[in-house]
């Protein structure tokens, strides 16, 4: 077995940028055929281990073996050469474009100038038949389903003959039937001979499909395992460096009075004729947590825009503590006593140019403690404010009260948006993804604040994609498909095999509350 | 009749080239506000071609040299966008309005320095071309055919086929719509947009030196363009950014262009008594109508107008 | 470890000015160079010396007035240009909001006889007016304000100038001259003439021009307004999320900068410096002059104030230079290539500021390994 060269070999690779160090002293080697899995958090690594061989980064020291021949790979040109494909995790698609367009983008035949789109459509025709690959050829990409997308993606690469194919958290949009049909593909591309690397921190894929797993620690290497000889628990202690709680703490619920009510909601969507929300109607109480499931893009988000008035409904209505709020302006349904940890806290949560403080006071800085007469703020009030919702909620940055947001970390950009959101004393906390991207403690720190919201009686309405966060944080789940309510599960007796099969509008049940 | 088509073809002309530019320049990344500018910059290069081409020169050579000097002055003059706002990442809104002013501050230096070193007591700066644009004109019973029609139909077919059916126009629209995808696949997303600034320079330079030259056999340089690089970029978001759309909207905006230069010949028209600067205001005041009700749900290209920067992804 | 004073943002600004400064001039002394190499460097300095070409200091004090009474509009429709900016809207259209201010301000001086500060105000609203128009095609129909600013100037150009026909000369094309026939409508000079060796044209307009970049600079930094507005252009939707009325906040920008531009309009207009010619046929470079001015001066309003001055400074000088070799627009060709300079700006800004941290990193290296030296002495 030694003797075999690996089909690509990353030796003792070390990337610096400014202030951390992204990979430090990594190895990475890649046996023809195996499916090897990368595993590690988010900023543990791997994408500028990926970055590095796929040319996009030069690595400071180390070297990439393909075959066992010292390489060079200054750009993405020269890794496709050596026969290296990747399905990012954010597809790198033309949204406007075919698939076909898509597949031949930088590598396209021409005749006297001219495409020759027919060949292409052939090649391609073909390869989504050998490998079971169904695409439309000519559906423009931002009419086809996610599912579709990713297939195009792995198309791409097979129409480049690459012989290593990099698949970057290829599961995180796919339903888990999805979820099923890709791993199965995987298996399929391994057993014609191609080299697969598949970047993850799911467990369960690993132990699913992979051959070996190289697992990767705040940019340094920390071993490389044969899967069969191992366990879940394993991996999971490689990872992070210690014994991780799956579950979060917390007592049953007591649900009382209904804080939020919306009946047969509907908003319109922005990229199609149909209605992104249809008819949606439930109910959220006093002291628990609702959660709403759903593979990205099923309407969840255009839900919250309805509810939260950033967005304007197209029929229904919405109830918030008794009250009519349908048509409420944003300003109304804050001071009435919502608050909402956006989606996306680049572009909703935070003026990342502001400062912290001015950050902190975003919600409030109208309210008479902080805007004096003749309309001058009291600057002073406002950096008290902020020291203490720094000091309350642990949010770390440089210069305290008067870093730019904009150089904060993720995780603080989001612990800052919580404090604000929270200190707020709302009736109703709308979270949306309020974990995306954090890393381990940080997820289990705000998990720990919206309980702590729930108990002491708050309402709380969260969004997320993650099954993992939706069965341990939630007491009650909404699977929202297709812009509809298809299901309501309790966390304590339901599967995510049952989830995920409303998920993908397999099955749905008629809501009624 | 026969006038106002003539000139409503002469002025849609200009429009279709300038915005053609617009639309490969917004097609590759880069909004190119700077088109007034250029158009001046391949206005004076024509007219300083057709001044110092030596008289009885023939009519092709004629014809040639010029669209070659106003291309050319062009693609120079708009390397100045591209420089800054594709390897500089500077605001393309402020480098394009500074280059309309540098467009016309520059051609009117340059225009008198040449005129004053001609001849120490003319500070005007008015170039002169009243026999060598002969050379565009072919009467065809009282309607002057230009060959700047011609030019503007080849430009037509050329940049459609251009953008749907080869590779260039392919790499070009996905590094205007998804660069980090192209780069992905081994484009070189600076150079693409390179390309689409450069190109749309030639097609402004040609539009200048169809502008000045329409109706008139000398311009002063002073007044630069009267706004033509900005009806045109309405013409093109009309067009939603597709050359044969982009076609049809600018005939329909140069007839209201011409209608301020031969509506006297109308009788009721003439009859109506409303003062001349009105018929001035009507293409403005129509890109504007037309503004309001197309650019709510525009095609846009998603990525234009945001430098591209090999790093963050 | 000792603050880098280059570290400081106002600083940087200042010293990315004066580069823009250095190399506008450089390239127009190139220019000119290649002009007539002979009266180049004469011809440069003219430019620079602007009013100081005169010998006697009461005539250099009355030229400086002049250049005043030309400043304060500038820096208004810099502010205009600043203001919205900052709220993240680009108001090119302050040229034709400014060009509105001279129609309704002459206007109502002469077809009227309203007094100047009912003129003032006038034009303020005219300017505000067309800042509106802008403002609500761009909240509610999504329309490029840059795009509609520049219809709306030529638009405007044509009314001014059919306006302002009904107040012509009839054997020019010029407005009537204020002093004959609306003297009730000229600026008080508040006694700041007498100051300038008599320049009738020093008015209140310089002061209160100055007064209101103080003000603009106080709303922008020190008010709620200037939060909210500040907040919408950082991120609008931000500023929607937190419930501000974002699509008010553009208009209402707008608004602002296009009174300022309006002001700035009768701050020239009613001094009866200048008259209107009805032919005008190109939209006044006054307000395109501003945007140079806004971003020479680090889009700070107290920068603008000095920015203002020096654009219109060289503006006036250009008109000094020897005209059997050169033209007066060489103080455009300056000025725009200054504004294309400050499209650097960010990127020079950037340049510095790794430059410091470079230096720091190897500063800090030395320490370490001086550090370690130590250690290992001892």
């Amino acid at each position: 077995m030694n003797n075999v060269p690996y089909a690509i070999e990353m030796v003792n690779i070390t990337k610096k940028f400014p202030g951390i160090i992204a990979n430090d002293n990594v190895t990475l080697q890649l046996r023809r055929g195996e499916i090897h899995a990368l595993l590690g958090e988010n900023g543990a690594g791997k994408s500028t281990l990926m970055s590095v061989l796929f040319g996009l980064y030069q690595a400071e020291e180390g070297v990439i073996k393909k075959d066992g021949v010292e390489v060079k790979i200054n750009n993405p040109n020269d890794a496709n050469d050596l026969g290296i494909g990747m399905v990012h995790q954010h597809f790198k698609l033309v949204e406007c474009f075919s698939v076909l367009d898509n597949i031949i983008l930088g590598v396209e035949d021409t005749k006297n100038g001219i495409l020759q789109r027919q060949q292409a459509r052939e090649k391609v025709l073909e390869l989504s038949k050998r490998y079971g690959l169904q695409v439309d050829p000519d559906a423009i990409i931002e009419d086809i389903s996610v599912g579709m997308q990713q297939r195009t993606e792995i198309l791409k690469m097979l129409y480049r003959d690459n012989e290593i194919l990099i698949f970057d958290e290829p599961t995180a949009v796919l339903t888990p039937q999805e979820i099923e049909e890709l791993l199965q593909i995987m298996k399929n591309l391994a057993a014609e001979g191609k080299s697969i690397l598949f970047i993850t921190h799911k467990l369960n894929e690993i132990m699913a499909v992979a051959d070996r797993c190289s697992v990767l620690r705040k940019g340094k290497y920390i071993g490389t395992v044969d899967i069969a000889g191992c366990t879940k628990d394993d991996l999971s202690r490689m990872m992070v460096g210690r014994d991780v709680q799956f579950a979060v703490q917390k007592e049953p619920s007591k649900p009382g009075d209904v804080v939020l009510e919306v009946k047969d909601l509907s908003v319109a969507s922005k990229v199609s004729k149909k209605n992104a929300v249809d008819h949606v109607s439930f109910k959220v109480r006093a002291g628990e947590i609702v959660c709403i499931a759903g593979i990205d893009g099923n309407g969840q988000s255009e839900l919250v825009y309805g509810i939260s008035g950033l967005e304007p409904v197209a029929g229904g209505t919405v109830r918030f503590c008794g009250n009519d709020i349908t048509h409420a302006t944003i300003r109304k349904r804050s001071l009435m006593g919502m608050s909402h940890i956006p989606e996306d806290r680049h572009k909703h949560g935070l003026v990342l140019d502001y400062t912290l403080e001015d950050n902190m006071v975003l919600q409030r800085y109208f309210e008479p403690e902080f805007t004096g007469k003749f309309g001058f703020l009291k600057r002073k009030n406002i950096r008290a404010y902020a020291e203490r919702l720094i000091e309350q909620y642990d949010v770390r940055s440089g210069q305290g009260p008067i870093t730019i947001s904009r150089a904060m970390s993720g995780g603080n950009q989001q612990k800052a948006i919580i404090a604000r959101e929270i200190d707020k004393d709302p009736q109703l906390l709308i979270a949306v993804q309020p974990t995306r991207g954090l890393d381990v403690g940080a997820i289990e720190y705000i998990h720990k604040q919206i309980v702590a919201q729930r108990d002491a009686g708050k309402a709380v309405l969260l969004v997320s994609l993650e099954l993992d966060e939706v069965m341990t944080v939630s007491d009650r789940i909404l699977v929202m498909y297709e812009g509809e309510i298809v299901g309501q599960l309790d966390p304590k007796t339901t599967t995510q095999e049952e989830m995920g099969l409303y998920m993908a509008g397999a099955k749905r049940d008629e809501v009624t509350e | 009749m026969l006038l106002l088509i003539q000139y409503t073809l002469t002025f849609a002309s200009v429009l279709l080239l300038v915005a053609l530019g617009g639309c490969i320049s917004e097609r590759s990344g880069v909004i190119n506000l700077g088109l007034e500018g250029i158009m001046v910059m391949g206005a004076m290069g024509g007219a300083l071609a057709m001044r110092y081409l030596p008289a009885g020169s023939p009519a092709i050579v004629i014809i040639l040299v010029v669209l070659l000097a106003a291309a050319l002055m062009g693609v120079l003059y708009s390397s100045l966008l591209a420089v800054a706002s594709i390897n500089f990442k500077a605001d393309q809104t402020i480098i394009g309005t500074a280059m309309n002013i540098l467009g016309v501050a520059a051609a009117t230096v340059i225009v008198k320095a040449i005129n004053t070193a001609a001849n120490p007591d003319d500070v005007s700066s008015v170039i002169q071309y009243a026999v060598p644009k002969q050379a565009f004109l072919v009467n065809m019973g009282g309607f002057e055919f230009s060959w700047f029609m011609v030019v503007t139909v080849l430009a037509l077919i050329i940049i459609h086929v251009l953008l749907f059916k080869t590779r260039f126009g392919l790499r070009l629209m996905a590094c205007g719509e998804h660069p980090q995808a192209a780069d992905s696949v081994g484009i070189n997303v600076y150079k693409m947009r390179w390309a689409g600034v450069l190109i749309s320079g030639a097609l402004g330079g040609l539009g200048g030196i169809v502008f000045i030259t329409a109706g008139v056999s000398e311009w002063r340089f002073e007044y630069g363009v009267a706004g033509f690089g900005f009806l045109a970029l309405a013409v093109m978001i009309f067009g939603q950014w597709n050359p044969i759309r982009i076609a049809l909207a600018a005939l329909l905006f140069g007839m209201f262009r011409a209608l301020s230069n031969v509506y006297m010949g109308f009788d009721f028209l003439a009859a109506l008594d409303i003062p001349s600067q009105v018929y001035n205001m009507l293409p403005y005041i129509i890109s504007l109508v037309v503004l309001a009700f197309t650019s709510k749900k525009s095609r846009a290209p998603k990525a234009e107008g945001v430098p591209y920067d090999k790093g963050s992804r | 470890m000792k603050k880098n004073i280059l570290k400081n943002s106002g600083v940087q600004s200042l010293l990315a000015a004066l580069m823009c400064i250095i190399l506008g001039v450089a390239l127009g002394y190139i220019v000119l160079l290649f002009i007539n190499p002979a009266g180049a460097g004469e011809a440069i300095i003219t430019v620079l010396k602007n009013f100081l070409t005169y010998s006697k200091p009461a005539t250099q004090m009355k030229y400086l007035g002049n250049t005043l009474v030309k400043t304060a509009p500038l820096l208004m429709c810099s502010l205009a240009i600043l203001f919205a900016y900052k709220v993240g809207l680009f108001n090119i259209g302050a040229a034709g909001q400014y060009c509105a201010g001279v129609g309704v301000a002459l206007y109502a001086a002469l077809a009227w006889n309203l007094p100047w500060w009912a003129c003032m105000i006038l034009a303020m609203a005219a300017g505000a007016t067309l800042g509106v128009i802008v403002g609500l095609l761009k909240a509610y129909r999504n329309v490029n304000e840059v795009i509609s600013g520049i219809m709306l100037n030529w638009i405007t150009l044509y009314l001014v100038n059919i306006l302002l026909t009904g107040v012509k000369e009839p054997t020019s094309p010029y407005t009537f001259p204020l002093t004959t026939h609306a003297p009730n409508a000229i600026l008080p000079s508040l006694g700041l003439g007498a100051l300038f060796s008599g320049n009738q044209y020093v008015t209140l307009a310089i002061p209160l021009a100055v007064i209101l970049a103080v003000a603009v600079w106080v709303i922008l930094e020190k008010t709620k307004l200037g939060y909210e507005l500040k907040a919408t252009g950082n991120n609008k939707n931000a500023a929607k999320y937190c419930g501000m009325a974002e699509k008010r906040n553009t208009i209402l920008t707008l608004a602002i900068s296009g009174a300022l531009a309006g002001l700035g309009a009768a701050l020239l207009y009613l001094t009866g410096f200048e008259q209107w010619q009805c032919s005008t046929s190109s939209v006044p470079a006054m307000g395109f002059n501003g945007i140079a001015a806004a971003f020479l001066g680090g889009l700070h309003p107290i920068g603008a104030v000095l920015s203002s001055f020096f654009i219109q400074h060289i503006t006036v000088g250009g008109a000094y230079v020897d005209k059997t070799m050169y033209c007066a627009q060489i103080s455009d060709l300056i000025s725009a290539i200054i504004i294309y300079l400050c499209g650097f700006v960010l990127f020079m800004k950037y340049a510095m500021n790794a430059g410091i941290t470079k230096h720091e990193e190897k500063a800090a290296a030395k320490l370490a390994a001086k550090e370690t030296e130590k250690g290992g002495n001892q």
